[in-house]
């Protein structure tokens, strides 16, 4: 039981139920399908970026507790963030939720977002975790097809 | 009624514990656990008389050849075939699909012309179709979907005409337990001369199956899902089809004679397996299908009723909980969404709680999108199941309630 109270805090919780940043942005620089096909997870994810700085992230989807909360922080996380620190947080992200060794200071810049610590003892839920991030890499890169994690 | 408890002990898996839990293992749609006997026959034949078969005039080649063809003997007996030479040895429901869709059907395809599947398929009995449709330009026809579960075969004698080359469907549903009214299909469609293939992957396990009885012209099923290996399965068909449809794959084995100009291919079931076959699968098969035999699929049939119904009556206490597939005939699947609450983490949840179940679209991804839902929560019992495993599963789902609610 207490490894789930681990994957399923009370912030994932509350998120999940009341998701942030959940809508569609009618202006946006940047835009992409996010899809879990082993599950049936599916986001769509709006970034509105200038000048290197993201100015407003919003997504719309449904999808398990985990992928849901996972989309909701990270679009306030990343609110007001550039480009450049992003993809970097898209890796301490990834390292968190795999289980690779973190130093105090990347944890620390993830913020919130360390309660998805929890997930790595969950093999089989990195990727609902991760579903969001790989939809933003996709949306930075302006790749249109669906992301499909890893 | 038999011994649950000696029924248990055959299988040794069900004695481990997960996460300190005992398991409660609940997938046995997806795949089943193998009992002592079928473990031991495979180290029998490795110890004692494997070698490779039909081709050695040695000792131990002539063992292995007679288990292996006592085998087709025995899938020929399980499902009442009436001659040996009609069972095709294949890796499994998948590959038999696949065989009879390029070997029988495509041959006979024109422009035009249409296959009869249904909405609730496996998508294993969706993709062989569909891509000899497109190689051929054929159609392919579907059988709707009613709310409970059940197909509209009222809709049949309009889906049926001379166009229609084969009607595939399911015997049981995997992601609803919907047993279908195959005999009145298959009844319909030789009306017009129609052949039927039948889907027997969940069936064959839960109810005794008469090939013969049924008339089907194809009936396929995998051994791991009657508690065999995996990786092997069969193919049943009429001989007179047989003997009509091209080779499936070249090499040894499905041939007489070979030069560079001619081959001679091999006379049935022969012509349909080539290459070394999977000799240890197959016979692990046999020794799982004797189990079952010896258990008596009737008896099995019995007490997994009174499981469902057991299970169906609990589940459907709780608040929230809408079970997907209610026909009045099923096997023993329960489907089911939680209000609020993604199969996803109902499954992790109930996984932490030492129940397996299943989470997902079940590879019937029609069926998901019948009911306007991206997955759910799939319990799938068998004859090692037990009353007091239900009682745990809904304790399981209790407390997934009470963490995510
Ligand atoms: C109804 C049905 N058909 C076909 C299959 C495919 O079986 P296999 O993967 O063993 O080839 C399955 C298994 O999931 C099934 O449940």
């Amino acid at each position: 039981m207490s490894e789930l109270r681990e994957l399923y805090q009370e912030v994932i919780l509350d998120h999940n139920k009341n998701p942030r940043n959940f809508k569609k942005l009618e202006l946006h620089s940047h835009h992409a399908n996010g899809h879990n096909p082993l599950c049936g997870d599916k986001l769509e994810l709006f970034l509105d970026v200038v000048e290197g700085i993201i100015k407003d992230i919003s997504f719309v989807g449904s999808g398990c507790a985990i992928s849901t909360s996972s989309a909701s922080l990270m679009t306030q996380f990343l609110k007001g963030k550039s480009i450049v620190e992003t993809r970097h947080y898209f890796e301490d992200f990834h390292d968190l939720v795999t289980g690779k060794e973190l130093d105090e200071e990347a944890l620390e810049g993830l913020g919130k977002l360390a309660v998805f610590a929890g997930v790595q003892e969950f093999p089989a839920r990195v990727k609902c975790a991760s579903l969001s991030w790989h939809t933003l890499i996709n949306a930075l890169d302006s790749v249109d097809e669906p992301a499909a994690t890893e | 009624m038999f011994d649950i408890n000696k029924v248990r002990s055959d299988f040794p898996i069900l004695g481990t514990a997960v996460y300190g839990k005992p398991l409660v293992y609940v997938d046995n749609a997806a795949s089943t656990q193998k009992p002592q006997q079928v473990i031991d026959s495979i180290t029998d034949l490795y110890s004692n008389h494997y070698a490779n078969i039909h081709r050695g005039v040695h000792h131990l080649s002539q063992k292995s050849t007679a288990l292996y063809e006592g085998a087709r003997e025995t899938v020929k007996n399980f499902i009442n075939a009436s001659k040996v030479e009609e069972i095709v040895f294949v890796r499994g429901t998948t590959e038999g699909v696949n065989l009879v869709a390029s070997s029988y059907l495509e041959p006979l395809l024109e422009p035009g012309d249409e296959i009869l599947i249904s909405e609730m398929e496996h998508h294993s009995n969706i993709i062989p179709w569909q891509l000899t449709a497109e190689r051929t330009g054929a159609l392919l026809k579907i059988i709707p979907l009613l709310e409970n579960g059940e197909l509209d075969l009222s809709a049949l004698p309009d889906l049926l005409s001379p166009k229609v080359k084969l009607v595939a469907v399911t015997h049981m549903s995997n992601s609803l337990g919907t047993i279908n009214d195959v005999s009145l299909i298959i009844g319909q469609a030789h009306g017009l001369g129609i052949p039927v293939l039948i889907d027997g992957a969940q069936s064959i396990a839960h109810m005794p199956i008469d090939v013969q009885k049924l008339d089907c012209d194809f009936f396929v099923f995998s051994g791991h899902k009657i508690y065999g290996p995996t990786g092997i399965g069969a193919l049943y068909a009429k001989e007179n089809h047989l003997l009509n449809m091209k080779p499936y794959q070249g090499g040894g084995d499905m041939i007489l004679n070979v030069s560079f100009e001619k081959t001679e291919f091999n006379d049935i079931p022969y012509k349909f397996e080539a290459g070394t076959p999977n000799i240890e699968g197959t016979i692990g098969m046999a020794a799982a299908l004797d189990y079952v035999s010896e258990l008596g699929i009737e008896a099995i049939d019995k007490y997994e009723q009174e499981l469902l119904a057991y299970a169906s009556k609990r589940f459907s206490e709780i608040e929230g909980l809408q079970i997907i597939g209610t026909a009045p005939n099923k096997g023993c699947i329960i489907s089911f969404v939680l209000e609020g609450i993604h199969p996803h983490d109902v499954g992790t949840i109930m996984d932490m709680e030492g129940v397996a179940v299943r989470t997902g679209h079940h590879c019937t991804q029609p069926v998901m999108d019948y009911y306007n839902i991206s997955a759910t929560t799939r319990v799938s019992l068998s004859f090692y199941n037990t009353i007091n495993e239900i009682d745990e599963i809904t304790r399981a789902i209790a407390k997934v309630k009470e963490l995510m609610g």
